[in-house]
Order: C-alpha cells, then structure tokens, then sequence
C-alpha cells in the first residue's frame, strides 16, 4: 500500500458514501398510512404493560383505549357517559345502586362475549389486595370496595358489584356518587378476560405473559398485533367489535418516543400523522406556520407550588399569602410559558364537570408588601433563606426564574432555585424536605372531587403538611351528598378554605399541545385528552 | 498464555462480584425508589408491590438472594416493565446496540485508519492538516451536536435518510456515524503517531539498507507495529460503544442496549440496573483482555509475565 494507494482509497470510500446516499426519497409513513389507513401516533414513554388494571401512565391509558372498552365510555367531545360495553344503564332514586344492561354483541377479542360475570372478575382483581393496583381507589366508591382493597372483608360477595344474569350487572355504591358513571371510562375498571388471565397466572398476579401480543385479549374496537419494546405497539382493527362498522382506521401503531425533540423531527419527516406532546421553545415556531398543524386545547390541570407549611417561615400564613400575592400569573403564562396556558387563581380548573371556583386568590403586591410587613419581615429584611424545588425541566426552571424575579422585585426577599432529578424529587416532597415545591395535578375524571380529596388530612399526596378538620369535615359530606348542587357547594366551601390557608399556590391551568397532519380528521380534543379511535380517520388533503 | 490468561479471569471475577455488591448497595442509596410517583402510592399498594418484588426483606437478605439467582444465570425480574426478566430485556436491546456499535467501530476503522496512515505518510503536508484538523473536531463535536446536525443536513436538507428507527439499512447510517465519529478521530490520532513513530524506528532503516522495497517495508514491517496502540485502544473503544450508545439510541430514537441502561436508572429500576451494569462490567473486562492478549501477539518485544 503506496501512499497514494492510501490517498486513493480516502476519495474512493468518500465518493461510495456519497453514491449511497443517492437513493431516491421514499414514501413517508403518513402517505402510506393514509393510503392504507394506518394511524402513526407518537405515545410518548415506552409502556410499561397492556394491563388495564396494572398500568398508571398517560401513554399506557392512551392503548388501553384502543384495546378495551368499559361498561360507559366519554363522550369525545362533551365527556358525558356514552355507552360502551353496557347499552343502557339505571340509576336508583338514591343514587345507590346502578343496573347495566350489557351489549349482547359485545365481544372479547377471541370470540367470546362479554358478560357481566366479566366485570364482577374484574372488578375483584383490581380490588384484590395481593394484586397491589395503584388505581384501586377508583373503585372504593364501591359498597366495601375499600374494606375488601385492605383485607378487611374477605368475601367479595359483600362487595357492591353483582352480575343478575350474563347481560345484566348491578352496582351498589358506598354513598350517592354522582360522578361515578365518569369513573367508568376509567381504564382502571375496564374488563379482563379471565380465561387469558388465569391461563398465564393467577387472578393476583400482575406481570405475566398474557398482555403479550399473541396472548392478548381485549375487548375494544382494537386488538393488540405486534409489541416491539421501547418503538411501537401496533394494533389492528378487531372485526367483531359490536360497532366494527364505524371503525374507520385498519390499524394504529403507538410509537414509543420520550424524547419530545425526536418526536418532533420525527413528525417533520413525515413518520407520523400526531405527536404526543410539543416542547414549550417549538410552540412560538409552530404558531407562526401557515395552516399549523399546532392544536392547544385546555386540559384538566393544574400547575401549582406546594408550600411546606411545616416549616418557618412558610408556616407563617401571612407570608404564604405574600409570596402567592406578588406573583404575576400574567406575565409567566403570557411570556415563559407561551402555549396559551391559563392563569388560576383557584386550584380546581374551570368548568370542571360544571364547577367553577367562587373564591380565588388575589394578585396584589401592595397588600403582599404589607402582609410581609406584619409577618415580621418589613421589604424582606431579616426574610430566612428559602427555596424553590423543581424536578430538572427545562419550563419548570424558567417559571421558577420568572418567580424569584418576581418576589426579588416585588418583596425584596432572595429565594434559591433547586433542581432535582424526578425520584429525588419525588422523595424530597413527600418526605417534606422542602420550602415550596413545584407540582402538577392533572384530574383523572371532569368532576371537583379529583382535585380536593387529595387535601385531606395525611391524604397521600397533601404532601404539605398542612390539615384542617373544618375541610377533611367537608370533603367527607362531599363523598355522600347525592344533591349536585350541595355537593357543590361543599366543594366551594372546602377551596374557599383551601385558598384562605393557601398550602397551595395556583400557577396556571395546564394546555395540551399536540402536532396534527392534515389528513388527521374526527379526532375530537377533551379537557382530559381522552381519544376515541372509533371516530378518528385519515384523508388525503385536496 | 493459558496461565496470564486464567489468572486474568479470576481477577475479572473478582472484579464482577465487587460491581455486584456495590452496585446493589448504592442503587439503594439513592433518594426514591422504583415505586415512588407523581400520584403517592397507597401503603397497602406498596406493600404488595414490595412483597411481589421481594424488597420487604431484611437488606442482606435480599442481597445474598440476589447473588444466589445470578449464579444460576437469573437477573430478577423488572420493576418498570412489569412481566419481562431482566435478561429477556437484555436480549432485546443488545442485538440492536451491537449491530450499532459494529457498524460504528467499521466505520470509524476504515475512515481512522485510511485518514491515520494518509496523514503520518506524509507528515506536514496538506494530507496531514486536512485529514488532522477533521480528526480534531471529531473528538470537538459531541454526538448530541453531531447527531441533529447530520439529521438536518441528510435527512431535511437534502431528504436523502429516514430520521431515524432501525428499519431499513439506509435508517443505520446516520446512527453509525454519530457514534463512531469521534472513535474515528481517535483511530486517526494514534495511527498517525504511531505510524510516525515506527518509520523512524531502527528495526525499519535496517530493511531499507537490505534493499527491501517501499511497499513491502510499509506492509510488512511498519504497519504491524502502526496497529499496536490501535489495537489496544480496541478492547475499550468497543466496550465504550456498547455501553456508551444511550445519547446516539436517543437522537435515533433506537431501542437498543443504551436507552435500557440509562432509563433504568431514573426508573430506579434496581434488578435492571444491576443486570446491565454487570454485563457492561463483564463486556469491559473481557474485551480488555482480549485486547491485551493481542497486543502480546502482534508485539515480539512483550512476553506474558512468568513465561518463558
């Protein structure tokens, strides 16, 4: 080998490269999929399984649409109770005991039919103590439904669900829970197929090998086709739903995507037709696109600071409502976070399940700088050290900066950021080892309960330290009130008190953010960014 | 040979076993575990999840447990990926890193080598500057740079590679050079100084006084000894790539090895952590080995210890 055999070689090997790159563009993902009706949908983490009563995060939940179907499903549009596996139901007097009559042609995906025996079963394992669900509380509004969850009542047959005949399944509640049919829709209380199940392990055990594809039995308009772990689940469009006719999609593959970066080049190059999530710097770029495929819808959540009321000088009231005062809701959402999130004065979002919050916490620096006064600490002199907590985020950093500014200016205290790493994080707050901590809540059903519960005293995520027996007292008379309007207004009763002590302070409502291709259509967008994939089609732009 | 060898072995088992003890120690240590979430878990829930995954256990309990099962080639199960074993999980990440990692460490061979050699035959000259400077910003430019900058310019600009997936051959090119680039530059470093080193060695004046041609005393006797640190810069450049992949599986959105390991972690994913630490562990230590034992074949001047 000369040297200029060397020389040679390098422009050879550089030349081949180049030729290899030569080859002609392809077809993208979408333009197949709209010619064959195959949904490419960015899921956001790789799931953790396929099983409705295992599975906790928002990616999974996203699946479990697609492959299963509760006894009443949401309305796309307006969240009201649809139905599902049951075709009609009825409501007591009371508001104690439900009777659903079940779809005779609803189908598991092998055939067999759905009975209300399927639901008495599954039922029981997510209540089973052995099983460990996390979503078990979903169904404690069950007659003994918690007692059976913690071993106290060993007998299911005590617990509030029993199947009359094979299409018929009556429920018994603990207490009035009017917002019980929008638990429903929950993946938590969708059916298992017992066969499957027990042919792979017991009913308590969780993580066998019956959510793989090719065990997998569901009861949605979708059935489980092919799991490649950490890149895509793909499902087809299962031909004995009892409404097949209305499925228009032949499949959807769920790609596993966490990096919202890659996500979104991966949607610029044509690979898929919606993406999860779009990060907060992209938002102003998409906004200035023609015909953007940018959509923003409210979502049920809410941005917020706990205020560790455990620890001085947060457990001076008078400084929780200065450091909430002097903030400028405004100005963070109009100019840090950018995506049209709302500002809140009020923890519960608005309009939630027809609940609007009466008292909410004021924006006033004038009165802030007074409040501090008295508290002791007059334009912040002698004001301890104090921090902020956020898990390491981007947009959690930059609201965190645009409030140290805020209290710096405005109350002349210095605050200290601290960014942790999510388990540290989640194990500072709940252990209390923090000043004031960045949260979000974001509601599992349209109804004030799934926000105000969690405050109760020693609830597992008050994660405050703060407790009022006046508000545990009407959280409680919440939970067996049947009358809407008394409930509700319990529920305003207990925020007022809520946002009078302020352990919390409201930042903003959340937004959901996604990316849509053109030829995406019926896709109908909810507060709980609930998809219903039986409405959803492709179609090529004229 | 067999006696370096063996002797080497039994200090790579030594080595594995103290990862092991540590690793499962200092996980441990570590604020918050597998089962904290946003959504505080109730105490009967984390009850039953700690019993399924046996951690309700006194700590050496569980300790001694687990180094019973991985003797009998057992990992554990999951925590995040609830039903799959940890070697099962292995399995199906490692195929894709490997192929990953191959294609890198071919890429960055050919393109170190050839650019290496160009450059220490013809030392300060253009063919050296050209192909050096390149080598530098190789080793510059990280592959969270490298990557997005190549995806614009192949896959946006110029619309010629997908964005990214491990589907097709053309969607491994990109991937491949990310992760091999700076390798490359390293390969192209040390063979140009090794080659500029060996050509001016005695061993080389002699064959040319013999009268041997230019070709045969580049091939024969000069590149043998250009390829020395090379090859022992190979054992841990592989190991590097296997392990070292999570950035590159991330940009590429690949669901390899790399992207396992690194999830783990923050998931605080014990059983899975510990069973890829000690196969990174494991993969260090033999490749180091291997490259060592090479190294004594290719070099006459290095004997094992205690041979004779």
């Amino acid at each position: 080998m000369t040297k200029s055999v060397v020389f040679k070689s390098f422009i050879l090997s550089t030349s081949l490269f180049a030729v290899l790159l030569g080859c002609t563009k392809k077809e993208t993902l979408v333009e197949s999929g709209i010619r064959d009706k195959v949904f490419h949908l960015g899921n956001g983490a790789a799931p953790k399984d396929l099983d409705p009563q295992i599975v906790t995060g928002v990616p999974e939940s996203r699946i479990m649409y697609a492959l299963f179907e509760g006894l009443v499903m949401a309305d796309p549009k307006t969240l009201a109770p649809i139905p599902g596996v049951a075709e009609s139901w009825e409501v007591s007097n009371n508001g104690l005991t439900y009777t659903f009559k079940l779809n005779k042609n609803a189908k598991w995906h092998n055939g067999d039919t759905v009975t209300a025996h399927d639901f008495v079963y599954s039922w029981m394992r997510e209540l089973s103590p052995g099983l460990g669900a996390e979503y078990a509380y979903t169904l404690f509004v069950l007659k003994n439904g918690e007692a059976f969850n913690k071993g106290e009542v060993k007998d299911f047959s005590q617990v509030g669900v029993k199947a009359i005949d094979d299409h018929t399944l009556k429920v018994d509640l603990a207490g009035p829970t009017p917002y019980f049919l929008k638990l429903l829709s929950h993946q938590s209380t969708f059916p298992v197929h017992k066969a499957t199940i027990e042919k792979f392990g017991k009913m308590e055990t969780a993580g066998t090998k019956w959510t793989r594809a090719g065990n997998h039995v569901g009861n949605g308009p979708f059935q489980l086709s092919d799991w490649q772990l950490n890149k895509v689940i793909k499902v087809k469009k299962y031909a004995g739903y009892w409404d097949a006719a209305k499925v228009r999609l032949n499949e959807i593959h769920f790609y596993a995507i966490p990096s919202i970066e890659v996500e979104e080049r991966t949607f610029r190059a044509g690979q898929l037709h919606a993406t999860y999530e779009v990060g907060a710097e992209k938002i102003a770029y998409w906004k200035k696109k023609e015909n953007s495929p940018l959509r923003i819808t409210a979502y049920l959540g809410t941005y917020y600071y706990r205020m560790n009321v455990t620890r001085p000088p947060l457990d001076n009231l008078k400084v929780r409502k200065a450091l909430s005062m002097s903030i400028d809701r405004e100005a963070i959402t109009k100019y840090v976070t950018k995506a049209g999130q709302i500002p809140t004065y009020s923890f519960v979002p608005p309009n939630t399940g027809g609940y609007n919050s009466r008292h909410k916490v004021e924006g006033n620096v004038e009165k802030a700088k007074k409040l501090l006064a008295e508290a002791g600490y007059p334009e912040g002199k002698g004001f301890p050290k104090i921090e902020i907590l956020y898990n390491t985020l981007e947009l959690h950093q930059s609201v965190a900066e645009a409030i140290q500014q805020m209290w710096k200016k405005n109350l002349g205290i210095n605050v200290v950021l601290t960014n942790q790493e999510w388990k540290v994080y989640l194990d500072s707050q709940r252990k209390l080892n923090y000043y004031l901590s960045r949260a979000g809540w974001i509601g599992d059903y349209t109804d004030p309960n799934t926000f105000m519960d969690m405050w109760v005293t020693n609830g597992g995520n008050n994660q405050t330290g703060w407790s009022n027996k006046e508000y545990d007292r009407l959280i409680a008379q919440a939970a067996v009130t049947g009358d809407e309007i008394q409930r509700m207004e319990l529920f305003q009763q207990a925020e007022k008190i809520l946002l009078e002590e302020q352990p919390v302070l409201p930042i903003y409502t959340y937004v959901k953010k996604r990316l849509f291709h053109p030829s995406v259509k019926g896709w109908e967008r909810n507060v709980l960014d609930l998809p219903v994939y039986k409405n959803i089609y492709l179609e090529a732009s004229k | 040979m067999l006696q370096y060898t063996l002797r080497r072995l039994v200090g790579i088992i030594a080595v594995l076993f103290l990862v092991v003890t540590m690793t499962f120690f200092f996980i441990r240590l570590a604020p918050g575990g597998p089962f904290d979430a946003e959504r505080a878990v109730s105490e009967q829930v984390l009850r039953a999840l700690n019993a399924r995954y046996n951690l309700d256990q006194p700590m050496h309990v569980q300790y001694l447990d687990y180094v019973w099962n991985l003797l009998h080639f057992d990992m554990g199960p999951s925590f995040k990926y609830s039903g799959r074993d940890v070697h099962e999980l292995i399995l199906t990440g490692l195929p894709i890193t490997f192929e990953l990692g191959m294609y890198a460490i071919l890429f960055a061979l050919f393109l170190g080598l050839l650019s290496g050699f160009l450059a220490g035959l013809n030392p300060n000259s253009l063919k050296d500057y050209v192909p050096m400077s390149f080598a530098m910003a190789g080793i510059c430019i990280p592959s969270f740079l490298l990557g997005p900058l190549l995806i614009i310019l192949f896959v946006f600009v110029l619309e010629v590679l997908p964005v990214g997936g491990w589907d097709s051959f053309d969607a491994k090119i990109l991937p491949a050079i990310t992760l091999g680039s700076s390798y490359a530059a390293y390969i192209a470093r040390l063979s140009r100084g090794s080659l500029l080193e060996v050509m001016n060695q005695d061993y080389i004046r002699t064959a040319r006084a013999k009268g041997v041609p230019e070709h045969m005393v580049l091939m024969k006797h000069a590149l043998r000894g250009a390829l020395l640190p090379v090859v022992s810069f190979m054992g841990p450049a592989i190991a590097g790539l296997l392990s070292g992949s999570f950035v590159v599986e991330t940009i590429f959105n690949i669901p390899g090895l790399g992207r396992f390991y690194v999830e783990a972690a923050f998931n605080r994913d014990y059983t899975m952590i510990l069973g890829t630490t000690i196969f990174f562990a494991a993969l260090i230590a033999v490749m180091n080995l291997i490259s060592d034992l090479v190294t004594v074949k290719l070099n006459p001047r290095l004997k094992f210890q205690g041979a004779k």
